[in-house]
């Protein structure tokens, strides 16, 4: 059959290089426009990768001059810089620690049980999640103002506790709802009280669940601008830092700082994926 | 101990409550004091008093008419950008992705890893006035020579669009990932066209991930001023930016606190009548 169907006899047609790569556009436009898409997508990632490597001649961060790693060897340099980063950690670890500690809690009792207010319960965490983060802000702004609380660390503490607990329920529960309840009725037979069976049994085995909500509010904590500029007073986190410095020109460093932190959260979703395609039986579905 | 074996029942609110208590504390409780905030007048100086004033909202609804309507054209635009953008994304993504879908679907959100502040400050770079992306317009005439795409509301609304792109994106995705599509594939044995079997087929299916995409991508987006703040001049402001410098650089908190809750009073409106204008039963599908 591979000798017969050799187009030997076909006249070869005269076809423009113009004319095949419209064809092949027209054959693969989805997979172009994806492939565009991604690329769009990157595009100022890329930039502010590269810019990290640039050597500004003068206080803006703009045209390209010339390569250098000299930000990258003192990422903290510009003043009040190491500062704003290590309150953005501390205010990250505390918020997150917390949001996930409560969130957990919430999660495990709307998926477990059935009880009065259980509707009202899901519409005070969903809300938060849809209301725009300057009435947020705002709002809470307000509470602090009327009550006389100082601003500082401790408001902008409390401001990201309230908005990662909404997301840690939502991420705890997903991790919930598949959960093979068996597997606990079974050490309880096998006589394990509650709590042993929570340590033991529950809490590994939701555990996938409570790293991912823990790590989405670490995410969203280090990157929060508009909540927390409503609720910092004169302390600096990494993203008030930022926006201090963007109208006279924002230091390379800042470029490194985004960088370095965009590359540990990709390693953290490459290895999550990679775990999970390890985990995934062949042809199981996900 | 023996006390939560007799009383069962205790034991979910007993979760619940560290958790409820906190966001009762410091998300309805604010609220309330928005609002009581929107109904007073004063200085830093004499301080401020409740004394029902309510043209903090009859001032602010005529002095920023203008910001508002911005506000909801800016994100009314971007919103529709980022699902023209995003459909045929997602759809690539689900439906061609095979098992490279994960690894496709880190793109979209890689973004969210960038700070916000610092990808926005990149795109002023990529729209800046000696940047490529001007020259190339210049180059085949889209903009004139002296035009420019930095501070102007194409450089805003660009900048939206980016930014809640993933909010759009991910629904989207969800929503056509769950497709059957031996149900596509029945429509074409139906004789149906590739593109009527995507009307009628397709696309209804996919409108769970649509409708929560528009709603994820515009609400965000019309409380912005980041974008409009880096990207724009206050000739672009929206309600956010004036929000923004009323708390914080003005302190005028009153009118402040009055536009903050009319922000949130039109955008509970525009989800209703949007919900309704769709019908909720697909966003529960």
């Amino acid at each position: 059959m591979t000798a017969a169907a050799e187009p030997r006899a076909l006249p070869r047609r005269r076809v423009s290089p113009l004319t095949k790569a419209w064809a092949f556009v027209r054959r693969h436009t989805l997979t172009v426009f994806g492939i565009l898409a991604l690329a769009y997508l990157m595009l100022p990632i890329a930039i502010v990768v590269i810019f990290s490597f640039n050597d500004p001649a003068g206080r803006y961060n703009y045209t390209w001059e010339g390569f250098t790693t000299k930000h990258w060897a003192h990422p903290f340099g510009p003043p009040f810089l190491g500062d704003a980063v290590g309150t953005s950690i501390k205010v990250g670890v505390i918020a997150t620690i917390v949001s996930v500690i409560l969130g957990t809690l919430v999660a495990l009792a709307l998926v477990r049980y059935h009880f009065r207010g259980r509707g009202a319960t899901n519409l005070l965490i969903f809300v938060p999640l849809t209301a725009p983060e300057i009435v947020l802000g705002a709002s809470l702004l307000t509470l602090f103002l009327n009550l006389g609380t100082a601003l500082g660390f401790w408001t902008i503490v409390i401001a990201h506790i309230m908005f990662c607990i909404s997301f840690v329920v939502v991420t705890v529960r997903a991790r919930l709802v598949g959960f093979d309840r068996h597997v606990e009725e079974a050490a309880m037979d096998l006589g394990a009280n509650e709590y042993v069976t929570f340590y033991r049994i529950t809490l590994p085995l939701i555990a996938p669940g409570i790293l991912a909500g823990a790590l989405l509010a670490f995410s969203l904590s280090i990157d929060d601008f508009v909540i927390t500029s409503f609720n910092s007073g004169t302390t600096q986190t990494f993203p008030l830092y930022v926006w201090s410095q963007a109208q006279r020109g924002v230091p390379a460093e800042v470029n490194v700082i985004g960088t370095m932190i965009f590359a540990v959260a990709i390693v953290l979703m490459v290895a999550n994926i990679l775990f999970q395609w390890r985990r995934t039986p062949k042809g199981a579905v996900a | 101990m023996t006390f939560l074996h007799r009383h069962r029942w205790l034991t979910p609110y007993l979760l619940l409550a560290p958790g409820v208590a906190f966001l009762i504390l410091f998300f309805v409780v604010p609220l309330y004091y928005l609002g009581y905030t929107s109904l007073q007048e004063g200085t830093v100086q004499v301080g401020y008093t409740f004394n029902w004033a309510w043209d903090n909202y009859s001032n602010a609804i005529s002095r920023y008419r203008e910001q508002f309507f911005r506000s909801l054209e800016y994100a009314g635009i971007a919103t529709l950008a980022a699902l023209l953008i995003s459909y045929p994304l997602t759809y690539w993504i689900a439906f061609r992705g095979g098992r490279w879908k994960n690894l496709l679907l880190l793109f979209i959100i890689a973004p969210f890893f960038v700070t916000y502040l610092i990808r926005t400050l990149a795109w002023q770079n990529i729209l800046a006035d000696d940047g490529f992306v001007l020259n190339a317009l210049q180059f085949v005439g889209l903009v004139g020579d002296d035009g420019r795409i930095l501070a102007t509301s194409t450089a805003v609304i660009a900048g939206i669009t980016y930014n809640f792109l993933p909010f759009m994106a991910l629904p989207l995705y969800v929503s056509l990932e769950q497709i059957d599509t031996s149900l596509i594939e029945a429509a074409k044995d139906l004789y149906a066209s590739s593109t009527k079997a995507f009307l009628r087929v397709t696309l209804p299916l996919s409108m769970p991930g649509v409708i929560a995409g528009t709603l994820l991508t515009f609400i965000p987006a019309a409380g912005d001023f980041i974008n409009a703040e880096l990207l724009g001049t206050p000739r672009q402001a929206m309600i956010g930016n004036v929000i923004q410098s009323k708390f914080l650089e003005i302190t005028d908190y009153g009118q402040a606190a009055a536009l903050s809750m009319i922000l949130m009073v039109v955008i509970l409106a525009l989800i209703v009548a949007y919900t309704r204008l769709v019908g909720t039963e697909r966003l529960a599908g």
